[in-house]
């Protein structure tokens, strides 16, 4: 037998491992473009948050629809995935269903398992597809998912389909094959839902159905690289980003803003309080608050990368939802195309986060950030713990310490702050007279 | 006859005494007319029910909260710094407010700061009143079979997770509580926090608070709870926007509680 389909295998395997570690490490390089932050306390209350959010799927039941839908392709994901280890194996050693003979009827209950959810898989992304370009869900037509944003979220459900289509269209035809007697195709027993696209294919050659089942083979397997290297250029990237992102998660209140302890430092001094142990001055002086991304911290970056864009932060959006331009949703867009944009620059020796553009500006405005009531509804809304909020705050620091760009009727609230000690102007000495009448009133 | 004591943490500390709890007024109810009744129901309730505590009076400034939020953490940390000194020099160990965002920061950002203290809502505080048996509500008030709804604030619920409290405070008033369609962790903002209290919203459709009184109103409740007073104003606002300023009432928890108890 040839031995030119296990070389050609092996060349594909190496060609897609090739690139995706170099997207791997391209990813990796963007991400930590933040600045670094340790945030590994509690870690058993990480490895919880990444098992009931990101493994477990809790906070998608938030909205049963789509989350039935989107457990079906992802157990399909994670279930359908073990069969490519057969395919892999079969792919470099040359053999057909490795595992077939090893495993007896077991192997039969796993593959007609495999077609159950290869047929939930197309069903859930068809109701998908439908969902976005038919009933036109709200938040899937909102103006930040027009252009590629909207392409790539249906070029991913497509090429499911056809991957799941391939699958059944290989069982189909192999099964013919194994019936017309072919020595290198084992009969299994029956299985459930290939057998109805079989009468498709009874009536082709034995040469012609050798052809489709190879075809089918190859396409899959060579689908499931290329679309792993897809991915990473893709929102689809939070199939995987979701753990790390949920081992990250921010367990404090979210009511908590992250103090700054340089300010407290300065603040000290001026109240003449001693300071116990003063830490050095740093060798560089940062930026108050955030203008680009690399004042922002890594876990804010990463939080951008593993964003699909599902919108429920935006739908749930007080400022969005009364026709503001703030959408969370576009915040952590934003600040991926943004690290996606300098990365892109750094690697063809360009300026990077020295080109003249920035974040704030270029992709966020003022009037935007100034929209957030930082009620918490994005944090609380998103399936895998992202953090827009965090972000928006940042840059209202940047916008108030370096710029004094804040809107006035702000700066006035501050000047009152000043003053009087109030965020309204009236004076301090009557700041208790609300006590007078009641002191006179008698105990009922 | 006595008359309602409203005790300062200076009087206290000239006379050695240290109370139990520290009542932080905050600035809406020390200067807002309408969050002012709520100040004075809640001390009702503590003089009532015999509740060592003191406020700080004239010493006490804002949390620095809106500063903070409207991105100012130098004006933040000045107020912070000087609020925690103060607190710190009396010996505060506990405090109780009935505004979310003293409670937050107070609770959440003064600690990074040397703030070191217990800090409960009022809400959670009059619930443990009602559960003590030290509130004895007469359950045939104004309220009694009516439809209340209560506004989650965002800063109880979902930054702090306090959804029950307020609920079972509400609950005790033999009331019938209805929910609006967005509440506990899908509450609505009322529209005010992170500092748009203090500013006009950006140009967009329709307030915030309209969107929320819209739902509020959809319950058929004749009276919307709050536990916060921005929320307060900006419910009020919504009612008066919609002309049913004499169906429908927003009241603070504390003022439901007092009333009931013929306060």
């Amino acid at each position: 037998m040839s031995i030119l389909p296990q070389l050609a295998f092996v060349l594909i395997l190496g060609v897609a491992g090739f690139i995706l570690s170099k997207r791997i490490r391209f990813l990796r390089r963007n991400i930590l473009l933040g600045k670094a932050e340790t945030r590994n306390d509690q870690p058993e209350n990480r490895w919880k948050a990444m098992l009931l959010v990101a493994l477990g799927q809790q906070k998608m039941f938030k909205r049963l629809v789509p989350a039935f839908l989107h457990l079906l392709i992802y157990v399909g994901f994670l279930v359908i995935n073990l069969e490519v280890l057969e395919f892999v194996l079969d792919g470099l050693l040359g053999t057909h269903r490795l595992f077939a003979p090893l495993l007896g009827g077991v192997y039969t209950v796993a593959i007609n398992v495999f077609e159950f959810l290869a047929v939930a898989v197309l069903v859930s992304c068809v109701a998908f597809l439908v969902r976005r370009n038919v009933m036109k869900v709200e938040r899937f037509t909102k103006p930040e998912l027009k252009g590629w944003a909207a392409l790539d979220a249906n070029l991913i459900l497509v090429i499911e389909i056809i991957l799941m289509f391939a699958i059944l269209t290989m069982n189909a035809t192999d099964q013919i094959l194994a019936s017309k007697g072919d020595a290198h195709y084992l009969a299994l027993g029956p299985l459930f839902f290939s057998s109805f696209l079989q009468p498709l294919f009874e009536g082709l050659s034995t040469g012609a159905l050798l052809v489709v089942e190879r075809f089918a083979w190859w396409f899959h397997i060579a689908g499931i690289l290329a679309f792993s290297v897809y991915v990473t250029y893709s929102k689809h990237l939070h199939i995987f980003l979701a753990f790390p992102n949920t081992w990250y998660s921010n367990l404090k209140p979210k009511g908590e803003m992250v103090n700054m302890p340089e300010v407290t430092q300065e603040v000290n001094m001026m109240l003449g309080i001693p300071v116990e142990s003063p830490t050095p001055a740093p060798a560089e002086i940062g930026r108050f608050g955030a203008k680009d991304i690399n004042d922002l911290s890594w876990l804010n970056v990463l939080n951008a990368y593993s964003c699909t864009e599902c919108g429920r932060c935006t739908s749930e959006c007080p400022a969005n939802l009364t026709g503001k331009k703030l959408s969370p949703r576009k915040i952590m867009m934003d600040v991926r195309d943004r690290a996606e944009e300098v990365g892109k620059s750094l690697d063809v020796g360009g300026l990077g986060l020295a080109d003249g553009k920035s974040l704030l500006g270029d992709y966020i405005t003022k009037e935007e950030i100034n929209a957030c009531t930082s009620c918490n509804a994005c944090v609380e809304a998103c399936p895998i713990n992202i953090d827009p909020l965090s972000i928006i705050l940042q840059m209202r620091r940047y916008v108030a310490m370096e710029e004094s760009g804040t809107p006035a009727q702000w700066n006035a609230m501050f000047q009152n702050m000043e003053t009087s000690s109030s965020p309204w102007k009236f004076s301090p000495s009557d700041r208790f007279n609300w006590a007078d009448k009641l002191k006179e009133e008698e105990i009922k | 006859m006595s008359t309602y004591q409203v005790p300062t943490m200076a009087e206290m500390a000239a006379n050695a005494q240290t109370p139990e709890v520290l009542f932080w007024v905050g600035c809406a109810g020390s200067f807002d007319d309408r969050y002012k009744a709520v100040t004075q129901a809640f001390v009702k309730i503590l003089n009532k029910v015999g509740v060592s505590f003191a406020v700080l009076g004239p010493e006490e400034a804002c949390t620095g909260d809106p500063a903070r939020r409207a991105g100012n953490e130098f004006l933040f940390q000045m107020q912070a710094v000087a609020n925690i000194q103060v607190m710190n020099g009396y010996e505060v160990k506990k405090v109780v407010t009935a505004c979310p965002h003293c409670f937050n920061t107070i609770k959440n950002e003064y600690p990074a700061l040397g703030g070191n203290y217990e800090v409960i809502h009022h809400s959670e505080f009059l619930q443990q009143l009602i559960n003590e048996g030290k509130v004895t509500l007469q359950g045939g008030g104004e309220y009694k079979g009516k439809k209340i709804t209560f506004h989650d604030s965002c800063y109880l619920g979902r930054a702090n997770e306090v959804y029950e409290a307020p609920r079972e405070v509400i609950k005790a008033l033999d009331v019938e509580l209805v929910e609006m369609k967005r509440c506990r962790t899908k509450g609505l903002c009322c529209g005010a926090g992170g500092a748009q209290m203090f500013k006009e919203p950006e140009a967009g459709k329709k307030d915030i608070n309209i969107e929320r009184i819209e739902e509020a109103l959809a319950t058929g409740a004749q009276a919307i709870a709050v536990g916060c007073p921005f929320c307060l104003t900006m419910m009020t606002d919504g009612i008066k926007n919609k002309n049913k300023e004499a169906e429908v009432k927003v009241y603070d928890l504390a003022e439901m509680i007092a009333k009931d108890m013929g306060i």
